[in-house]
């Protein structure tokens, strides 16, 4: 087997070579979901770098070396091994492989040096993704096959980060299986990007699509560091039925410098909504295809793609894609909402409706 | 903000119309007698189905409604919770008030009656219906035989030969007896089933926002609504009329006034079968008012030609354009199962889904006669009792009682027999009736007074806001609210928006057309948006021009939204200040799934 799995190749053989992340997209990939074009990098493809430039010893050693209860010693040793894995040289087979996908991911894309999105995938259990959100690293408007080998080395350098080396020592993992998948994809340039739920947060109505959206890379709202706009779309009359248009102080974009960068927004977009309502539907829409796919309610990240080439779906009139879907947690794990008074004949719901008037039941709002 | 609306009490007379409160039933208006109780209760105008003031004839209808809506609630179906609504004219204007039942015990003792009398229409709904259609069908017959006959020289030589020992001044007080019994009988049939259709409706209403709190009323709405609405027809049947001119290539021949119209397609080919075509739409179809049909000056579809063929030649320039005028009834279809089972399938587990199930099905049982009463009613029957009540007032003018026809709805109901005998009686002695000297004047006074009460603009509300309200219509067809009350006492919203029921829905930009009453609709251009106090079902066909509505008044169940729903504009009803806040050609954004109005410039 090679090193490199593109998305639409992805078959559920590949979830442990490709880690969680690059899993979800090749399979939103393969069920004709919009989702930017690209690769994962298998995990072997780490332990086969590692071992060829004969680091597995010494950075076992260092792991090793490392006293949990000492920080200072943690982050010693996190130094050193990240230090070695980042300028750790590839063997040429590997270094031609990822060069030759990116380079047909550039032919693809129609677009010379294509900017790419390089990420950790994390594959087993002794890596803490979920509960570490944002531990493994993410590197954005990655241009170049140069830097994409570079940043795929900082992406492995990430499984010794001081917190991930304590986790390991803590849990008891060996150090022996530790391996990391990265994904390599297209980036979009997007006007406006964020999050969606395929239910409402607040109240668990699985009848909604909540979207929150703000200006530029959806970072800004995945952050935190922005307060953004709030959509709901009814999943089934398709219709916004709310919408809270917040103001936008700073949203992430693409500076200058080439570099994706958070800058403030202009006074002008501040308070205006990021969306029209024809690309709330769309995003809410493409939520709904991603919550059909798995069949429970899903959190996804999306982005509306505004000038990098075509679209995937652009052919469909609108540029939305898909950057992750994975399943909501809170409301997923509770009973479902009932309606339905146990119990009576219609005659007796009749009754009750009209003594807790609706009215009251409205202005009540205590789901 | 305040806590509480103006009291009746301290409303002022506007100057000119001192005297007023005569015109009106002494039980209709307010009085220092009942003045503890008036002033205990919260009252609000009916902009639904009288935005202006109503002439004192005009007021017999709306007590006689009234009346029957608050029998059915309190005497026969006993609904726990409610009982009727009380009816004030205030300087001309209706006000009303719902009545709950207060005592608990009271909601209690009235919960197996009723179980059983609602229960019982429920379960024999369908056949109940047919008979009810038999029933309206032949009063409708009864009121078409009314016949109001000049007081005649000398009687006929049969009234002697064929013994008959009854004259004319009887007949003329017989006749007018009949007209009100029968228009009173109407009403009784018009509730026999409203209030029930709309306790199904709004359980199923109930159900929904429970198990989806965030699910669009328009949503709810359109899973019950029906494929085939006689409300429909008549404007169904002006669409059948223009695709069939354009098919006989006379589309060029309209446009003009209707009787050049119709004159001139006599003598064109196929000009024969067009004009068949249009004389068998008009019956029943074209009695159909041009308004709420609750006011003698509505304009009805048979006796204006020129309005429905100005809707015709509009749609004939839709066919030109190429646009499809027909409903797709299929897709109509289609589209409501696939909402339904979607929604089935998005509930929490089966139970509910049968809870779902059955409470759809009820309300779509009760709904066709929740959609379609209104044209038996307010449409056709109204119009022959408004063109009977325009026979007797062409008898008082040829007494030389009043000098148009019309004047005779500036009498109270009460009045009017007052009236004929007075006329009777200079017919039956051959001496000069009071009537002639003593009306022009009378008529006169009247008319000033009815303008000096069309300068006036009425609060939406008076007196003490409710904490519950727990009367069907209410809620459904005034759509009143605790928001509504709290957004009524607060005023417009702060940023000079307005905000109302999300009735239809879509967003719409564009410039406003304020119109106030139903005569203004031809004023309106293509993209316009219309603002209006409430808009009426017959004003469906200029719906294919404007871009969206707002509305003062209204629920989400009232005709405008209704109709809006049906030709897929968005729509925000019950705003209460639209037409005070919003000026024509203003630009205005309303937005009919969140139900805001803004003004954008």
């Amino acid at each position: 087997m090679g090193h490199v799995v593109w998305f639409e190749h992805y078959t559920s053989a590949h979830r442990c070579a490709v880690g969680g992340k690059n899993a979800s997209l090749g399979e939103l990939t393969c069920a004709g979901l919009p989702v930017p074009p690209g690769f994962a990098v298998t995990a072997t493809a780490y332990s086969r770098a590692r071992d060829a430039a004969g680091l597995t010893g010494t950075l076992a050693g260092l792991v090793a070396a490392a006293d949990p209860g000492r920080p200072q010693s943690v982050a010693e040793a996190g130094r050193a091994a990240r230090g070695l894995v980042a300028s750790m040289p590839l063997p040429d087979h590997l270094d031609a492989e990822v060069r030759e996908a990116y380079a047909l991911l550039c032919e693809r894309c129609s677009i010379p040096d294509v900017p790419v999105a390089v990420r950790s995938s994390a594959t087993c259990e002794d890596q803490p993704d979920a509960s570490f959100a944002g531990e493994h690293d993410s590197y954005l408007w990655i241009r170049g096959a140069g830097d994409v080998l570079g940043n795929l080395r900082r992406c492995w350098a990430s499984l010794f980060t001081d917190r991930a080396i304590c986790y390991r020592r803590q849990m008891g993992y060996p150090e022996t299986g530790l391996a990391m998948s990265v994904v390599v994809q297209k980036m979009v340039q997007p006007r406006a990007a964020g999050v969606a739920f395929t239910l409402n947060p607040r109240d668990g109505d699985r009848s909604q699509v909540a979207i929150d959206a703000s200006w530029g890379f959806g970072e800004a709202v995945v952050s935190g560091e922005v307060n953004p706009d709030n959509f709901l779309v009814d999943k089934v009359i398709g219709e916004v039925s709310q919408r809270t248009v917040s103001r936008k102080e700073i949203e992430y974009r693409l500076t200058g410098a080439d570099r994706v960068e958070p800058s403030p927004v202009d006074r002008a977009r501040q308070d205006i909504p990021s969306l029209t309502d024809e690309e709330i539907k769309a995003v809410a829409a493409l939520a709904r295809r991603a919550e059909k796919h798995y069949g429970c309610p899903q959190d996804v990240e999306w982005a509306l793609e505004a000038t990098l080439g075509a679209g995937p779906s652009a052919a469909a009139g609108c540029a939305v894609v898909l950057l992750q879907s994975r399943p909501e947690t809170v409301w997923s794990r509770k009973p479902p909402r009932r309606a339905a008074t146990t119990g009576g004949s219609y005659m007796d719901s009749i009754v009750n409706s009209l003594l807790a008037p609706l009215h009251t039941r409205r202005a009540g709002d205590d789901h | 903000m305040a806590d509480r609306f103006p009291s009746p009490f301290d409303i002022a007379t506007p100057p000119g119309a001192e005297g007023w409160q005569e015109l009106y039933s002494y039980s209709s208006v307010f009085s220092q007698d009942r003045r503890e109780y008036e002033e205990s209760m919260f009252w609000f105008m009916d902009g639904v189905h009288t935005p202006e003031v109503v002439p004192p004839w005009d007021a017999t209808i709306l007590e006689f409604a009234i009346i029957v809506l608050s029998q059915y609630n309190t005497r026969h179906y006993l609904v726990p919770p409610a009982l009727g609504v009380d009816i004030r004219f205030l300087n001309g204007y209706m006000y009303l008030s719902p009545v709950g039942v207060t005592d608990p015990a009271e909601v209690e003792a009235r919960v197996p009656q009723f179980l059983q009398r609602a229960g019982y229409y429920f379960e024999h709904w369908d056949e109940l219906y047919a008979s009810w259609m038999g029933k309206v069908r032949a009063l409708i017959d009864e009121l078409e035989e009314v016949k109001f006959q000049p007081l005649p020289e000398a009687e006929d030589l049969e009234v002697i030969t064929g013994g008959l020992g009854t004259g004319s001044g009887l007949e003329l007080l017989t006749q007018y007896n009949r007209l009100i019994e029968l228009t009173l009988k109407l009403w009784n049939y018009h509730f026999e089933f409203l209030n029930l259709g709309y306790v199904a409706y709004l359980d199923f209403f109930g159900f929904c926002k429970q198990a989806f709190p965030s699910i669009p009323d328009q949503a709810i709405a359109k899973m019950v609504a029906g494929i085939d609405v006689d409300l429909f027809r008549p404007d169904e049947e002006l669409k059948k009329l223009a695709a069939l001119a354009v098919e006989l290539d006379l589309d060029d021949a309209f446009g003009g006034p209707a009787a050049e119209v119709l004159a001139g397609l006599r003598d064109r080919p196929g000009g024969d079968r067009w004009l068949q075509a249009w004389t068998a739409a008009q019956q029943p179809w074209f009695n159909f008012s041009a308004g709420s049909g609750f006011y003698h000056t509505d304009k009805v579809w048979a006796e204006h030609p020129d309005i429905p063929l100005g809707f015709i030649a509009s749609y004939i320039a839709k066919v030109r354009r190429g646009e499809q005028l027909e409903r797709p009834a299929e897709a109509i279809a289609t589209e409501r199962d696939r909402i339904v089972g979607e929604y089935a399938e998005l509930l929490g587990s089966d139970e509910d889904r049968a809870a779902f199930q059955a409470k759809l099905g009820l309300a779509r049982t009760v709904f066709p006669y929740v959609e379609n009463h209104n044209f038996y009613v307010e449409h056709w029957g109204h119009s022959i009792m408004w063109r009977k009540m325009r026979d007797l007032g062409g008898i008082f003018v040829k007494e030389g009682f009043f000098a148009e026809p019309d004047d005779v709805f500036l009498l109270g109901r009460n009045e009017v027999p007052v009236a004929l005998f007075d006329a009777y009686h200079g017919w039956a002695v051959g001496s000069p009736a009071r009537g002639p000297k003593y009306w022009p004047r009378e008529i006169e006074r009247r008319k000033g007074i009815m303008n000096a009460l069309r300068a006036w603009s009425p609060p939406p509300a008076l007196g003490v806001p409710p904490e519950v309200v727990t009367e069907p219509f209410t809620v459904m067809l005034w759509g009143i609210t605790s928001e509504s009350v709290q957004q009524w006492l607060g005023g417009a919203d702060t940023d000079g928006g307005l905000s109302g029921f999300a009735a239809s829905p879509g967003v719409a930009e564009g410039p406003a057309r304020v119109i106030l009453s139903a005569d203004g609709v031809e004023e309106l251009r293509d993209g316009e948006i219309l603002v209006a106090p409430l808009t009426a079902p017959s004003w469906a066909p200029v719906f294919g021009k404007i871009a969206a509505t707002v509305t003062d008044v209204g629920g989400i169940m009232s005709h405008a939204a209704i109709v809006c729903r049906e030709y897929g504009l968005p729509a925000v009803t019950g705003t209460a200040f639209g037409t005070k806040t919003i000026k024509t050609g203003q630009r205005i954004r309303v937005d009919g799934n969140t139900g805001k109005v803004t003004i954008v410039g």
